[in-house]
């Protein structure tokens, strides 16, 4: 089993954000969730990735129990997750975001920095590296010395995937990637994302854009009101009575 | 015995002075989700403009603080808008030195005005009565009283009164406050209004106990971010029993332990509070 | 080798201008100024570590540079130690002194950390005001010497002392400017922008936070410690609040989170309070105003603009050379099409 969550619950006070939910995330393959705004999806990932405790509930990654694991140390394991916001910083160049990506697999401490010892100066140069590397992946080496602010969303978003990718992940976890990104920019990320798994990654997404899912999922989770209410491919799902019943009334993104 | 009731009622009295302060802090918190490091310049504006309404003015004590509180609460509604309200997206950072940067204008301000020493409020309440047989002046059986109405009175407004519960549902959340249509910026402005007014209360019932001076803020404002800490940021309920736990503690702790490190005692409360819950002492997970 | 730009030129500018100055100026008033305006930069650059680049606002630091000031003061006069041991020692405690206090308040969340750190400086305060048999109280502490000699060096005059502050100044920079382009640095600027981001990046927050806390509170320490045996008296009001806004105002106007920040600031106001002596006690009164209008409307302080006009005008100037590209790419494809420039119809 590569990352599997078994009965888990989060409760925020009086609110059932996520209700007793088993899940199995397929390794080598593109596994999605979707559900309907405030189903509990992003804290779902805040579960998986550790900023959130679950009340109940464990969390297994390749063999190990992470319950209690705190969030560095997850992705030390090979955990990687971007946010629907990025998070990125605006004020900093893309390359000056990327290169801490590869931070949690390098030693070096205060004093290596300030004494400029062989270790930093290795460990700086892998970073650089690296970040070369991933950017490229992504397709954004042309714009490695523009600032944040100065990207398209859409660019912003490949930062972010890069960023993920610097840290040399084995499952990436992917807040509505293409949220506020344009039609054909979509078909961009969707490719990308393949590039991702064929590159032996595995990746968990959540997305509103159902054209996206159906057309790259290879497995999909449906949560609404904090539980699980379907599971399976994206034929299985799409002609799922529960499924339509929890979208009718909301809107689903063509 | 005797001595140990006294300190009881001195408790009580502090206690009270503590609860009406930290309300008006935790009120803006609860909405705002901002420590108003400020608060403490309102409080001292308080005490400033009531002794000014009653030597300059010649106002009767019980209307100049009727004028303190309606001034202060406008000055707090000025900080809102003129300085909360641009930052609002900005970086929590940025509150807290903006606030910080009123605190000290208004205390040279006080300063410049009415010059830096300390000066007596006269009360008319000043006499002393003998109840139950102890030994009591009539301010401090009416700083008591004058809280126990007031919180009573907020009760009711929170409670009873349409602004009343868009306050407290714009406690627990802005946006969804602001998506069923209730005017965010009002509320903000109200609960200002009512923040500054707490504050004038406060330090005019306090001062002819305590004096006035510019920086009668500093420590009252301190005191007041502990209990809103122990009583949970954003409770109204926590502040008044935070601010008699630690009126009791000061007032006990002054007498029996020591009266020179007394002002420690809340300090130290917060120490280990802090160090056992990091997060206060009821924190809720996610806002 | 790290990146060395423009602006730092004027860091190195106003380095061989400070060097060259009590040969420039006899003025010993101005000597002492200066002097002092150095201890102020280095107590600055501890706060600036902490909250301009890790992004946490810590409002202990002048209870940590009375700790030093203090501790020196104790270790010399009463405990009769040498000097230079006294003076390590000093920094070596109030820095042990930061890491417990870091341990519990880190934490914390920021606004709990603010309100925590306010509180752990009162203390101070308090502490060194009360405790008359050790701190001498409301009445200060009197009869620190200053630095003893090293070797041949000596330090009883004042252009001696305006030296050894400058060189302690100089290494903190120093250090400073190493752990800038860092990866640690980076580690620290990555956990100002976003915790939530540098947590999930597998960066170790808490002892990142922890190692930056205790190096700042090192560095105001230092700075408490040359204050002590610059000015070889002390009084608590240096552990008081007003204190901590003046290093905040220093910082915010030079700019938070840059190199040259603390510099600027320190500088400039410091200057200016002198030009307003008359205000002296009411400096506040414009102060006050400028520390709020400035975070609100300027909050990245003299250095952060400049440097934000920088990237303004790299920008624009390759959006021009892009814009320029693409009109020669178009006329090139034009003109190639059949050999001559054809009008697009």
């Amino acid at each position: 089993m590569f990352l599997h969550v078994e009965r888990l619950t989060k409760r925020f006070g009086g609110l059932l954000a996520v209700n007793d939910v088993t899940f199995s995330v397929e390794q080598g393959k593109i596994n999605a969730i979707i559900g309907p705004n405030g189903a509990g999806k992003s804290t779902f990932f805040n579960l998986i990735s550790g900023l959130h405790r679950p009340t109940s509930g464990t969390i297994t990654f390749k063999g190990r129990d992470i319950t209690r694991l705190p969030a560095n140390e997850r992705a030390k394991l090979g955990i990687a997750r971007t946010f629907q916001t990025t998070h990125l910083f605006e004020q900093s160049t893309v390359m000056d975001n990327v290169i801490i990506g590869h931070r949690l697999r390098t030693e070096s401490n205060l004093f290596d920095a300030i004494l400029r010892t062989k270790r930093h100066r290795r460990e700086e140069q892998a970073c650089k590296e690296k970040a070369m590397e991933v950017l490229d992946f992504v397709g954004l080496t042309g714009v490695a010395d523009r600032l944040v602010a100065n990207l398209s969303q859409e660019q912003k978003k490949r930062v972010a995937f890069a960023l993920a990718l610097a840290t040399d992940p084995e499952l990436v976890l992917l807040d509505e990637p293409a949220a506020g990104v344009n039609p054909d920019e979509t078909e961009g990320l969707e490719e990308l994302i393949v590039k991702m798994v064929e590159g032996g990654l595995t990746v968990c997404l959540i997305e509103h854009k159902m054209s996206m899912i159906m057309k790259i999922a290879d497995r999909i989770m449906v949560l609404n009101y904090g539980e699980k209410i379907a599971e399976g491919t994206p034929e299985e799902v799409q002609n799922n009575e529960a499924v339509i019943q929890a979208y009718l009334g909301g809107s689903t993104v063509a | 015995m005797e001595l140990f009731i006294q300190q009881l009622i001195n408790g009580l009295t502090v206690g009270s002075v503590y609860s009406l302060v930290a309300l008006g802090l935790t009120l803006v918190y609860g909405i705002l989700h901002i420590p108003n490091f400020a608060h403490g310049a309102l409080y001292m504006m308080g005490g400033y403009v009531t002794l000014t309404a009653m030597s300059q003015a010649g106002l009767p004590y019980g209307l100049a603080i009727v004028v303190s509180m309606v001034v202060v609460g406008l000055l707090g509604v000025l900080m809102e808008r003129l300085v909360f309200y641009p930052l609002r997206d900005a970086p929590p950072l940025h509150d807290k030195i903006a606030a910080i940067g009123i605190l000290l204008f208004l205390e040279a301000f006080a300063q410049f005005v009415w010059g830096a020493d300390y000066q007596t409020m006269p009360t008319p309440y000043g006499n002393v009565v003998t109840v139950f047989g102890l030994t009591l002046t009539v301010q401090r059986i009416l700083i008591i009283a004058s809280t126990v109405v007031i919180m009573m009175l907020l009760y009711l407004f929170l409670k009873k009164t349409f602004i009343g519960a868009s306050i407290i549902a714009m406690a627990q959340n802005r946006e969804g406050a602001n998506l069923v249509g209730i005017n965010t910026n009002k509320v903000a402005m109200m609960t200002f209004l009512l923040s500054g007014g707490l504050a004038a209360l406060a330090a005019s019932l306090a001062s002819p106990i305590n004096l006035v001076f510019p920086g009668m803020g500093h420590l009252v404002i301190l005191k007041a971010f502990v209990i809103i800490i122990l009583g949970g940021m954003g409770s109204i309920p926590g502040a008044i029993v935070g601010g008699y736990i630690l009126g009791f503690s000061e007032s006990l702790g002054a007498t029996y332990v020591s009266n020179d490190y007394k002002d420690i005692i809340a300090f130290a409360i917060l120490v280990i509070i802090l160090t056992v819950k990091p997060n206060g002492l009821f924190a809720k997970e996610g806002h | 080798m790290a990146v060395f730009e423009k602006r730092h030129l004027w860091l190195a500018v106003l380095a061989v201008l400070a060097l060259a100055l009590p040969l420039l100026v006899a003025n010993g008033y101005y000597l002492h100024m200066m002097t002092m305006s150095f201890i102020w930069m280095i107590a600055v650059y501890g706060l600036n570590l902490f909250a301009g680049y890790t992004g946490y606002l810590s409002l202990a630091h002048a209870g940590f540079f009375a700790v030093g000031a203090y501790t020196l003061g104790i270790l010399t006069v009463k405990v009769g130690l040498p000097f230079w041991g006294a003076f390590a020692l000093s920094c070596a405690f109030t820095s042990l002194l930061g890491l417990a206090i870091g341990l519990v308040a880190l934490r914390t969340k920021e606004h709990f950390f603010a309100i925590y750190t306010l509180c752990v400086g009162y203390i101070i305060y308090l502490v060194i005001d009360k405790w008359d048999s050790l701190t001498g109280g409301v009445r200060g502490f009197i009869g620190i010497p200053a630095p003893s000699d090293i070797g041949p060096l000596s330090f009883q005059t004042p252009v001696a002392q305006y030296y050894l502050v400058l060189f302690f100044l100089f290494a903190v920079i120093f250090v400073m400017y190493r752990l800038v382009y860092s990866l640690t640095g980076r580690t620290y600027i990555a956990i100002r922008n976003s915790e939530e981001l540098a947590l999930t990046l597998g960066i170790s927050t808490m002892k990142n936070k922890l190692a930056s806390f205790v190096l700042s509170v090192f560095f105001t320490s230092l700075a408490g410690a040359l204050y002590a045996s610059f000015i070889r008296f002390l009084g608590p009001d240096i552990a008081y609040v007003t204190v901590m806004f003046d290093f905040l105002t220093y910082l915010l106007v030079g700019g938070i989170g840059t190199l040259a920040g603390p510099v600027v600031g320190t500088l400039l106001i410091t200057f200016l309070s002198q030009q307003l002596q008359f205000l002296q006690d009411y400096r506040m009164l414009i102060f006050g105003p400028v520390l709020t209008l400035l975070i609100i409307f300027y909050p990245h302080g003299i250095a952060g603009g400049f440097i934000r006009y920088q990237a303004k005008r790299a920008e624009a100037r390759r959006l021009e050379r892009e814009a320029n590209q693409t009109a020669a790419e178009l006329a090139a494809s034009r003109q190639g099409r059949d050999g001559r420039y054809v009008k697009e119809g």
